[in-house]
Parts: structure tokens; sequence; C-alpha cells
């Protein structure tokens, strides 16, 4: 089945609250190979202005991941993974990511449009405190190639 | 510069519109891959099992698109130093990160210019990744606030 329209525009319910580890910051620097002591050594990141030690950059996939992608996943959105690739990625921040915050995700299918053979479907997620508190958006564009 | 002390913190005022990111290149063995799988929890089968990666048509295992961003994210905040902020952070996938599993596996070069100099001590930066001579990441930014 192709993907299905209706999905757009359509926001998932919010994820389950998600605490940010320094473990977790921990290993997916050392995943990265970031030496990078604000991601490691909490003295560094307070001496850098941060509570606590930072995550990187993309550390936000970790927390979709875990979230269980719920939107890319309905079956009804009719998306065939065997025929998709990453296309985009981008990621907003008011501030970093730090150890001790607790997030949650809430995804809104944004885009679902033709381009020659292929579709592209974009969804926009939210990275929100428990106080309500937008910390990181992240655009994420999937390409399902079409059959030929 | 004479007299000047360098603290491996670049300051918005230091910052020329144009200037070059020098390049670097990072390494990815399917060491790099397996990690990258239980620090992420991808686990897609492409990014680690040669058996699977070719018989949906890949020539050989391949790196995850986000491990190629991770490293873009990586030569970013290095250069943008432990005070610097990354606001923005985007990137267009294009070729493949092909990693054989053999003694030296693959590697990713990464190359940055300034393109613009932003208001709130922010600057753009214009990144390129590339992967044995192909590009990987095309079309890809960042915005960073410097001290």
């Amino acid at each position: 089945m192709p993907i299905n329209r209706d999905f757009l525009g359509r926001t998932f319910p919010a994820s389950d609250p998600y605490e940010i580890s320094r473990v977790k910051i921990r290993d997916f620097a050392d995943a990265i190979g970031d030496p990078s002591p604000v991601f490691r050594d909490v003295a560094a990141a307070q001496a850098a202005g941060y509570p606590d030690v930072i995550a990187p950059p993309t550390f936000p996939i970790v927390i979709t991941a875990a979230a269980g992608n719920r939107a890319a996943t309905d079956p009804e959105l009719g998306v065939n993974y065997a025929m998709v690739v990453h296309g985009e990625q981008s990621f907003s921040y008011v501030r970093p990511l730090v150890a001790g915050d607790v997030v949650t995700t809430q995804t809104t299918i944004t885009d679902i449009r033709d381009a020659g053979r292929n579709t592209l479907l974009t969804n926009t997620t939210e990275f929100r405190t428990l106080d309500g508190e937008l910390v990181c958006t992240a655009h994420s564009t999937l390409v399902e190639r079409g059959a030929i | 510069m004479p007299g000047r002390v360098s603290t491996g913190q670049i300051r918005f005022a230091d910052v020329e519109a144009g200037a070059e990111l020098a390049e670097v290149s990072y390494p990815v063995t399917r060491l790099s891959l397996v990690k990258y799988c239980g620090a992420s929890g991808d686990f897609n089968p492409i990014h680690w099992n040669e058996r699977t990666a070719k018989a949906v048509g890949l020539p050989d295992v391949i790196a995850h698109g986000m491990f190629t961003m991770a490293e873009t994210g990586r030569f970013v905040t290095d250069w943008a130093g432990p005070q610097g902020v990354v606001l923005e952070l985007g990137v267009r996938f294009s070729s493949m990160v092909i990693v054989p599993d053999d003694a030296t596996g693959a590697s990713v070069e990464v190359t940055g210019v300034v393109e613009e100099k932003l208001d709130g001590n922010r600057v753009r930066l214009a990144l390129t990744a590339r992967s044995n001579g192909s590009k990987v990441l095309t079309r890809s930014r960042a915005v960073v606030r410097l001290p």
C-alpha cells in the first residue's frame, strides 16, 4: 500500500518520559569517538557553564528510538521500510540537552509528497521537559523509493 | 598572534565570514558501527551484518546515516569549543559510507566554511562530508552561538 496521505498533519500522543543519563551520554560519545570532556566530566561541563554533562547534538535520536518511534511505525501509515532511506535530518536547539533532563517527545507528520517515483515523508518531533519547556525540535525526512 | 593565549575556545569576534575550517578525517570500523548500534538503539542489520547487507543489494555493510551526522556534529562542537552552543545542525544524506571488514575500515572527511555571521553572536557554517571520494552529506549546515 502507498503511504497514507490521511496522516498528513497528524500529531501522535506524547511518548513516555525519558531521563537523560550521564552514562548514556558517555556511551554515545564513545560510540562516535568523541573524547570531549563536556560530554563526560561534570566539572568540565560546569566550567563551560552547564549544570551537568551535556549531550552531543545528534543525541536526540537515542530518545526517539527509545520512545519506539510511534509515528514512524504506525501500520496504518503504510511505510514500506524495505524501500526507505533516510533523506534529511535536522535538530534545532533552545539549549543543549543536559544529563538529568527528563523529556517527552511528540511527533507530527508535517509533509507527505511525491518526488518523481519516490514519496517523501517528513515528521517533526518536539522534545520537552516535564515542565513543558521546549528544548529541541527535530525534523526527519524519509524517502520511500517507488517501484520501478 | 604574539601574546595571544589559546584557550581552546573560539570567540565570535575572532570568526571571519568565508573562513574555511580545516578538514578532519573520522575513522569508521565495523566495531564503530557495533558500538553505535548499541548506543543509538538502531540495530538494523545492514549496519553490522554483511550477509544481510548484500542480500538487500548493498555492496557491503554501511554506516548509519546518523553516524555520519554525528561525526559532522563532532566537527562542529570541536570547532565551537566547550562554550559554543549548537543551535542548529541539519544534513541531507547522499552516498553511503561502506565499511569493509578489514584492518582499516572506512573514514569520513568533514569540511566546513563559515557562511555568515548572524546577530546574537551566532555563526552559520556550511558543511560537507565525504567518504572514499563521494559526498555522503550535501547541503548541510550548522548554527552555533559563540562567546
